[in-house]
């Protein structure tokens, strides 16, 4: 295929914008809705842990405007649970049953005329709550003595599974140094502008619901409500709206609200819509995992590291909702990082406490394994008196070694992080930083710098997962793997192009990219291609894989358009072969005609031979009939799990390394960034302006993990980070530009050679600022978020 | 996050507004640039039967020059007040503290004598208003009186405001030749409120210090012309004396440490800007 790469590559202009920046984007609330469409608002709980003796909801039912009142009752009666992520007898409703278990579950759904109107009801439910002791902090929920929070359950430890890879044993027994660190990783959360919105209907007479939600995906949660809603996957209608206000993994938790609205609805007798408030969304939608970690790595005097062993307890809050534990497992084949380790010991374990349940965030895992593995080589440097560059650059996985495979089973596509490290060092200005530091500290002055190097995974397999359960239970359940991604490529009767992803958009600019992999293909200009991405499961082509994680829109949906593209290229080829009078290999596509290559005016325009098939499909031959072409693509690198747990969790690794300097002031403990320097390689760059927007907005979440954002329980489990005041972004005063550096190292595994980039910064900053701080301040033991307060009593303890 | 049900009455008259407020009392609440009173309308911790508009009332729009004071009428947004020319030279203070006031978006709405009124502890208006020693003129149907600002902000987002009046205006005096202003604040992100705010005020005799952020209101105390160590001890007696709080955010040790760090700044720069 002589395809060009004249618009790929190129930062051309996103065709999303234009409405974006004048007002005109088309998000879930601004969408019309029908006649008689009613408004739900939800009662939550007050309480962290308690029996529900009693709902009193009959003067709200008969308060002015109020249609119904649904509570767990009608949910129990209308539904079934749904599933959970582990083999465990556990039960998930969307809305409390008989107890409630955190502050913000839903209790009751009011639905009425307007949203003042159902609010004002909200206050007349009368509640009789029994309350019960909380568990709050992961290591008490290890306590088999508690009282589990899940009838069912002997313990508040849903699963707990240990790996083994190599010989860690042996090991750690002859290893010359035995370096640990011990973590707790905050629970945080990327908090989208949008918050989430549902409009629910149910046809009684065809037993059948049709959703609008602004729900992200991934679609393999599709089965899980339509069995939570009792009805097969046909009778369960999901649109999403043309824009999205931002999701970055968030609006994967909308789907229990799609069941509670569905339902909602479905008392009614109306269309019900809601929208969550932003009170809602902080108390109650998802955060990140909070995690607690014990590494361990055996440790040659000369830093090198011959072994790891891994200690993870993961906090998903009350439930073990899907998909989770996956936050636990989607790093699983590499949780050796960017090195060479071949002995790995895992013991992961999943605890259940009295928080809102945990769900898909920007850096999915990452951020949490990260920070333990990267504190560890900053203290293993600071212990056997090496530099922390010195230690990174000696484990490193040599450059000859791609595609690496893991000792934990992931298969690193490709990369050459001496390469990036060195680019980086030198571009990045390292020698002028380190001397900064050492004028800094000659005047008295608390300055470090940090370092991490981080593989970065995107194209999630879907059987991942599934490495939570033992090999005999996966063998009964049998295979899940894969990556299914989803394009469509279509002609009109005028030769105009259309496109469509079940990528779920959340404002990256799918449109403008996948109009450029085709304009590519077919010798056009993007403004030529129409992208349509909402997705209607059903009328689009989808697949569970669908929708917006895992930083599989380049990799794999880019890689499914241009499949589709190809194929439709091909069949014009052989069209245009015969018309022309000239050999197949020797069409090509220039500037909207398919013409001979060495003859250009022997040639025809695109649009007339896009259009034959529509016009004179009698005249074009069977195998070159082109009016539409779906792909279906997985990437055969996502093998299930082995017998021996050995799993490649993901398509794509990309590699980054960071390094920064920070300042902290003495007296304030306030942190300034000195300077961040981010180093990608991402492989093939398809939109360099849309990558640097990644690697900014990543960024800005990282540093919002680093220095400002945690979700705070108080000990008897109520949330104290309730607001924007409480819960602190940072604002574009306190993120500095990074620099961003790039080499390029393309995936073989890739139709394009792209791989992800929208989530690595959230892997890679928070550790990287806080081995900085580590280094600044002198002390080992650091946790985030990195607060002035904190940072002041750290030095006022060591000075 | 939808506001309960209520009245609203848009003010054509400054008695109309007097009569609302001496009807209803305290189930009225006045709004002005609302930055604070609506979201807590949103979130039905604020549930007044009835809102009086006031920002219709042209009486009540102006900056101006009355003798030695700035006069600043209830109308007056917190960005008019910042935008308003003379007001580095007529009062350096508040030119200082008003940038560190929210964001240029809630200044474009937030009035100042809104935050005089609502007192939060934190709020860098009230913070400068009891530096400068100004007052506030209140006015009902009863008639009007003016209170100084020590006495007017008396406990946690509390005054001494009745029910039945409304703040018409605030008065900061004008700077003083051979007096000194300086400005510091501590927060976590720039437009937050302060950790710890300080406005000092260097005058003939004196350095008087106001402190934000710490107490249940704006604490100030005179620190004459102390210097050095004995500066350093006073304002260690000073910010061990204020009643701080734990937050979220910081401890009532952290907090009293900056009050000794920014506190001590602050003095030492109105002092460099006496000359």
């Amino acid at each position: 295929m002589n395809s060009t790469m004249e618009w790929l590559g190129q930062s051309i202009e996103r065709v999303e914008d234009a409405a974006l920046l004048t007002g005109r984007g088309r998000y879930i609330d601004d969408l019309a809705i029908r006649p008689g469409t009613l408004h739900a608002a939800i009662l939550r709980s007050s309480h962290a842990h308690a029996h529900i003796r009693s709902i009193n909801i009959e003067a709200a039912r008969s308060a002015p405007g109020v249609v119904s009142v649904v509570t767990g009752t009608d949910v129990t009666a209308l539904s079934t649970s749904l599933v959970v992520g582990v083999k465990a007898p556990i039960q998930c409703w969307p809305i409390a049953v008989d107890r409630v278990r955190y502050v913000g579950e839903p209790l009751a759904v009011v639905v009425a005329s307007d949203r003042y109107l159902a609010e004002d009801a909200l206050e007349l439910i009368d509640v009789d709550y029994a309350p019960l002791p909380a568990i709050i902090d992961p290591l008490a929920a290890l306590d088999a003595t508690q009282p589990p929070l899940h009838e069912g359950l002997e313990s508040n430890i849903a699963s707990d599974r240990s790996f083994r890879y190599g010989d860690p044993a042996r090991a750690f027994s002859q290893a010359t140094h035995r370096i640990a660190v011990d973590i707790r990783y905050p629970r945080n959360s990327c908090t989208p502008i949008e918050t989430y919105g549902v409009v629910a209907e149910y046809d009684p007479t065809d037993d059948a619901y049709d959703v609008l939600a602004n729900f992200q995906g991934p679609f393999s949660m599709h089965p899980v409500m339509a069995r939570a809603l009792k009805v097969p996957g046909n009778r369960l209608r999901l649109r999403t709206p043309p824009d999205s206000g931002g999701s970055f993994g968030v609006k994967q938790g909308t789907f229990p609200y799609i069941v509670l609205i569905s339902l909602a609805a479905r008392v009614a007798g109306r269309p019900v819509k809601w929208i969550e408030d932003r009170l809602e969304h902080l108390a109650a939608s998802v955060c990140a995992t909070n995690r607690v970690t014990r590494l361990e790595a055996a440790v040659a005097t000369d830093g090198r590291i011959n072994a790891l062993a891994w200690d993870q307890i993961e906090d998903v809050g009350a439930h073990i909702r899907a998909p989770e534990p996956a936050t636990l497992y989607r790093m699983h084949g590499n949780l050796t990082g960017a090195y060479d380790i071949r002995n790995l010991s895992v013991r992961n374990r999943v605890v259940l406490t009295n928080k809102t349940p945990t769900g898909l965030n920007r850096g999915f895992g990452g951020p949490q394994v990260y920070y333990a593995l990267e504190r560890l080589m900053h203290c293993i440097a600071a212990e056997l008196g090496l530099d922390p560059l010195d230690v990174i650059r000696r484990n490193v996985i040599p450059s000859s070694a791609f595609p690496y495979r893991t000792a934990s089973g992931g298969l690193l596509d490709s990369g050459d992080y001496a390469r990036a490290i060195a680019v980086a060092a030198e571009d990045g200005g390292l020698a002028e930083l380190k001397a900064r530091r050492d004028e800094a500290r000659a005047q008295g002055r608390a300055y470090g710098i940090g370092y991490t190097a981080v593989v970065e995974p995107s194209v999630s397999n879907m059987g991942y997962i599934t490495t939570v359960l033992p090999a005999e239970e996966r063998r009964r359940a049998g295979p899940k793997n894969g990556a299914q991604a989803t394009a469509t490529v279509a002609f009109d009767p005028g030769g105009a192009v259309s496109v469509h992803v079940a990528s779920a958009p959340q404002g990256q600019g799918h449109r403008t990219i996948a109009a450029a992999v085709v304009a590519d293909v077919f010798g056009l200009r993007p403004q030529d291609i129409r992208v349509i991405t909402e997705l209607d499961t059903a009328r689009d082509a989808w697949s569970i894989a669908s929708g917006n994680y895992s930083s599989r829109f380049a990799a794999a949906v880019c890689g499914a358009v241009h499949l589709a593209a190809t194929g439709l290229k091909a069949k014009l080829q052989r069209s245009a072969a015969a018309q022309l009078n000239v050999p197949t290999e020797q069409i090509e596509f220039v500037a909207g005609k398919i013409r001979a290559s060495g003859n250009p005016d022997n040639a025809l325009s695109f649009g007339r031979l896009a259009a034959a098939s529509h016009w004179s499909p009698g005249v074009v031959p069977e195998d070159a009939q082109a009016l539409r072409e779906t792909v279906f693509w997985t990437p055969p690198a996502l093998t299930p799990p082995t017998e021996s747990d050995e799993v490649n969790s993901s398509l794509c690794h990309g590699f980054i390394f960071d390094f920064c300097g920070v300042e902290v002031d003495r007296s304030t403990g306030a942190i300034r960034i000195d300077k961040y320097v981010t180093m990608h390689d991402c492989g093939r760059v398809l939109h360099p302006g849309m990558v640097a927007g990644q690697i900014t907005g990543g960024f800005a979440h990282a540093l919002g993990a680093a220095i400002y954002e945690e979700y705070t329980y108080g000990p008897d489990g109520s949330f104290l980070s309730g607001t924007f005041a409480d819960y602190l972004l940072p604002t574009t005063t306190e993120v500095p530009p990074p620099v961003i550096l790039h080499i390029e190292t393309p995936s073989p595994f890739t139709p394009l050679g792209a791989k992800g980039v929208g989530e690595g910064n959230c892997m890679s900053t928070p550790v990287c600022i806080a081995n900085a701080v580590a280094d600044a301040v002198g002390a080992k033991d650091v946790d985030l978020p990195l607060t002035p307060a904190k940072l002041a009593a750290l030095l006022e303890t060591r000075a | 996050m939808k506001p309960p049900r209520f009245d609203y009455v848009r003010a054509s008259t400054l008695t109309e507004a007097h009569a609302v407020l001496a009807a209803e009392g305290g189930d009225a609440s006045v709004i002005a640039g609302g930055q604070t009173l609506v979201p807590l309308l949103s979130m039905r911790m604020a549930r007044p039967s009835v809102l009086v508009d006031i920002m219709h009332l042209s009486e009540l729009a102006a900056i101006a020059i009355e003798g030695q004071t700035i006069r600043v009428g209830a109308g007056v947004r917190q960005a008019e007040l910042l935008g308003w020319p003379a007001l580095a030279i007529r009062q350096p203070l508040l030119a200082l503290a008003l940038p560190w006031v929210g964001h240029a978006q809630t200044r474009a709405r937030g009035t100042v004598c809104g935050s005089v009124a609502l007192a939060d502890p934190s709020a860098e208006i009230p913070l400068a208003l009891v530096a400068l020693e100004g007052d506030v003129e209140l006015s009902s149907t009863q008639g009007k009186r003016r209170v100084g600002a020590a006495h007017f902000f008396n406990g946690l987002m509390s005054t001494a405001r009745r029910d039945e009046e409304l703040i018409e205006a605030v008065r900061f005096p004008c700077r003083r030749l051979g007096h000194g202003y300086a400005f510091r604040e501590f927060a976590r992100r720039h437009g937050d409120f302060a950790m710890v705010a300080c406005a000092a005020v260097a005058g003939g005799t004196g350095t008087r210090l106001a402190v934000g952020g710490v107490a249940d209101r704006p604490i100030a105390y005179d620190f004459g012309e102390l210097a050095d160590e004995a500066l350093t001890e006073a304002l260690a007696t000073f910010a061990a004396g204020l009643d701080a709080q734990d937050d979220l955010h910081a401890t009532a040790d952290y907090r009293r440490a900056l009050v000794r760090k920014l506190g001590r700044e602050t003095i030492l720069e109105a002092r460099r800007c006496r000359a």
